[in-house]
């Protein structure tokens, strides 16, 4: 098993006929993930790489099931997009856009609620369960079916820690990229109660960041509902207070943003922390071969 | 994106929020002229992007227009060290001279978006005038809260909640909360991240006064505020920031060591600079060069590292999945070919494209050292400051 994506996963891309979305389309039907629709307004009808296109999500998913969507619209649009999706009922968003304004995500979050949909993103790589399906823009070849759970603010760092761990010979059940700004559609909490459900995931990667207050949610989570190893890294360690580091909601303003005070918060409800981002493959090896 | 006090001011009064009269000026004799018109007791006030003004000596009073002119000439053309700038403190180019308000009490009035309920947050406290973050560790209790749903928006319950909460009686409370209305109408129609009223006085004769304002906004949303984009003040900021980004390189953010680095994806970028730490070096600054398509910004970011005197090393560490390892390739040696790199270079490349881009690098006979992981990478380039690696 996995979570969030698998075998059984029709994927919609809204933005399809984009170049960002043509470009990673094409890898994600090269890795064997089915996707059965794209939307973009105005190019209803057509084909692009060999997918039906249509002019709204609403009818993509009755005409072809689609059952997830990946986004790539862009951000003056993109939270429209969104809705748009929910409004339809699509069960699962991945929303890849990076720079999509704040208020613009908290209407998006107030129509989310009492909706069955679960938004992951936005800015984020998207979602991978290795061998299965691959909903997103991260390298595929460098994930390895197995038994460990990733979840990560991050793109290109999950990208070296997948690396790590596959390197290890560790696989990954699923990999959740949750992404980088101040309001993700879902929250380290949210994945981790996923993860501790899923009967084929024995351990859960958590690489956070500065800024925000996710992580020490996820130490509450890990401190009383979690029975699954969890093994921690929060970068940023050297980031200066009041600076933007790159993800919108990467900005250390209190002391509860710092990644010392994330670490420990983690650390004393039970997860393992990694000493070095680089050493994340081998903690995990560590914290496995206690099992 | 900050804006200066003056700026912020201006809008919540094109908003209706009532604030002191003044004048923003930029040399000590309009200081002084302002303050004629003004009349009587004035607040000279520094215009920079950093709290702790007052303490650092960059808000004086003057009871006269001469004084005025005095305290402006002691400001304008200096640079201001608070708490919050580093030790070379901000640039003071102009001056707010404003009415001296006599208030009688000092109250706490902002909104921001709170992360945990993912909405609006306005937050009041009877404790103004000093930083909201002191209060809540002092006194969590004085501070309320009114959290706004956007369905139905700011609506006069949120306001009574916590005017009452201040302890304001009578009319003030009808008038708090048709002030609060107003910032939040601000908040909403400029796409502001941090709208701030500290303090906020009550006058005498019970009047409410924006005495003090910080507007920030969001930058995502800029696209749809040119107004606000004008205003932004780039001597404020620090200067190689500004130049990364006149060069198209968004996500620079200027650090204390000597090490320049060049790595996609922010939390990669960070890990990058905590894992030199770990190493025994420091980065001279952070940079997340984002997805690209050329190799203009690559080819600009070492022209950010040949501008930096500080740098000694630099470690490019690339993990393609939207950026492309031969497009960053292929501008490395661009960079080589349009200008003289006096550091050593250490590279690390992994992910999409990585056999093309390590082709092209080979192919290229540039002398550069080659990392095999993001470890390996920090370690050569802590080793190539000390000149223990060529």
């Amino acid at each position: 098993m996995s979570i969030l994506v698998d075998e059984s996963t029709r994927l919609l891309v809204q933005g399809i006929t984009g170049s960002e979305g043509s470009f990673h389309t094409q890898r994600c039907i090269e890795y064997g993930t089915r996707v059965a629709a794209g939307v973009t307004p105005g190019k209803g009808g057509s084909k692009h790489l060999g997918v039906p296109v249509f002019n709204t999500v609403a009818k993509a998913m009755a005409e072809t099931g689609a059952n997830a969507s990946l986004m790539f619209v862009p951000p003056a649009s993109a939270a429209d997009g969104i809705l748009e999706a929910i409004d339809a009922g699509m069960p699962l968003i991945i929303c890849i856009t990076e720079g999509i304004p704040v208020l613009d995500m908290v209407k998006v979050h107030r129509y989310l609620k009492g909706k069955p949909t679960r938004l992951i993103g936005p800015n984020c790589p998207g979602v991978m369960s290795p061998g299965k399906c691959k909903a997103g823009i991260m390298v595929g070849e460098i994930h390895l079916p197995g038994n460990v759970g990733v979840i990560s603010r991050s793109g290109t760092l999950t990208y070296d820690v997948v690396s790590q761990l596959t390197s290890l010979g560790i696989g990954q059940s699923t990999c959740v990229g949750i992404g980088g700004d101040a309001l993700p559609g879902s929250t380290f909490a949210d994945i981790l109660q996923l993860f501790q459900a899923d009967q084929d995931t024995k351990a859960v990667v958590l690489i956070g960041e500065i800024g925000g207050a996710m992580e020490q949610e996820a130490a509450e989570f890990i401190r009383h509902k979690m029975t699954k190893p969890v093994v921690a890294f929060v970068a940023g360690s050297t980031a200066p207070p009041g600076k933007r580091m790159g993800h919108a909601g990467a900005i250390i303003t209190g002391t509860a943003g710092k990644a010392s005070e994330k670490m420990k918060v983690l650390s004393q409800a039970g997860a393992t922390i990694a000493p070095t981002p680089a050493e994340v493959g081998l903690t995990t090896k560590k914290v496995l071969g206690n099992l | 994106m900050k804006i200066h006090e003056y700026q912020a001011k201006a809008l919540l009064a094109q908003y209706g929020i009532a604030v002191p009269r003044g004048k923003v000026a930029s040399t000590p004799a309009e200081a002084q002229q302002i303050a004629s018109e003004i009349g009587g007791k004035v607040v000279i006030k520094a215009q920079v992007y950093a709290g702790g003004r007052g303490k650092a000596g960059g808000i004086q009073m003057a009871a006269s227009q001469v004084e005025a002119k005095r305290a402006a000439s002691q400001l304008i053309g200096t640079r201001l060290i608070t708490h919050q700038t580093g030790p070379e403190g901000v640039p003071v180019s102009q001056v707010l001279v404003e009415e001296a308000s006599a208030v009688a009490r000092e109250l706490y009035l902002s909104i921001l978006i709170d992360g945990t309920s993912r909405l609006p947050v306005m937050m009041a406290s009877e404790a103004g005038g000093m930083e909201i973050e002191e209060v809540a560790r002092s006194a969590p209790g004085k501070i309320f809260k009114s959290y706004i749903d956007p369905a139905i928006g700011f609506q006069p319950f949120h306001g009574r909640k916590l005017a009452y909460g201040m302890n304001l009686d009578g009319g003030q409370v009808a008038e708090a909360t048709r002030l609060m209305a107003n910032l939040y109408k601000l908040f909403v129609d400029k796409d502001c991240s941090l709208a701030e009223i500290n303090p906020l006085g009550v006058t005498a004769d019970g009047k409410l006064l924006a005495l003090d304002s910080k507007l920030n906004f969001d930058d995502n949303a800029l696209y749809r505020h040119k107004d606000i984009q004008e205003l932004q003040d780039k001597k404020q900021e620090e200067p190689l920031e500004i130049q990364a980004h006149d060069w198209g390189i968004n996500n620079y953010v200027k650090m204390d060591g000597n090490i320049g680095c060049m790595v996609n994806g922010a939390g990669l970028a960070m890990a990058v600079n905590d894992l030199i730490q770990y190493c025994g070096g420091r980065a001279a600054n952070f940079l997340d060069i984002g997805t690209l398509n050329n190799t203009e910004r690559v080819v600009n970011s070492f022209k950010m590292f040949v501008a930096d005197p500080r740098v000694k090393a630099v470690l490019v560490n690339i993990f393609g999945g939207m950026a492309r390892v031969d497009v960053i390739a292929k501008g490395i040696v661009e960079a080589y070919q349009q200008m003289s790199i006096p550091f050593p270079v250490v590279v690390r490349l992994a992910g999409t494209n990585v056999e093309e881009g390590e082709r092209i690098l080979a192919e290229s006979g540039i002398s550069l050292i080659k990392a095999k992981d993001f470890c390996d990478g920090a370690r050569k380039v802590v080793e190539a400051t000390k000149g223990r690696m060529k």
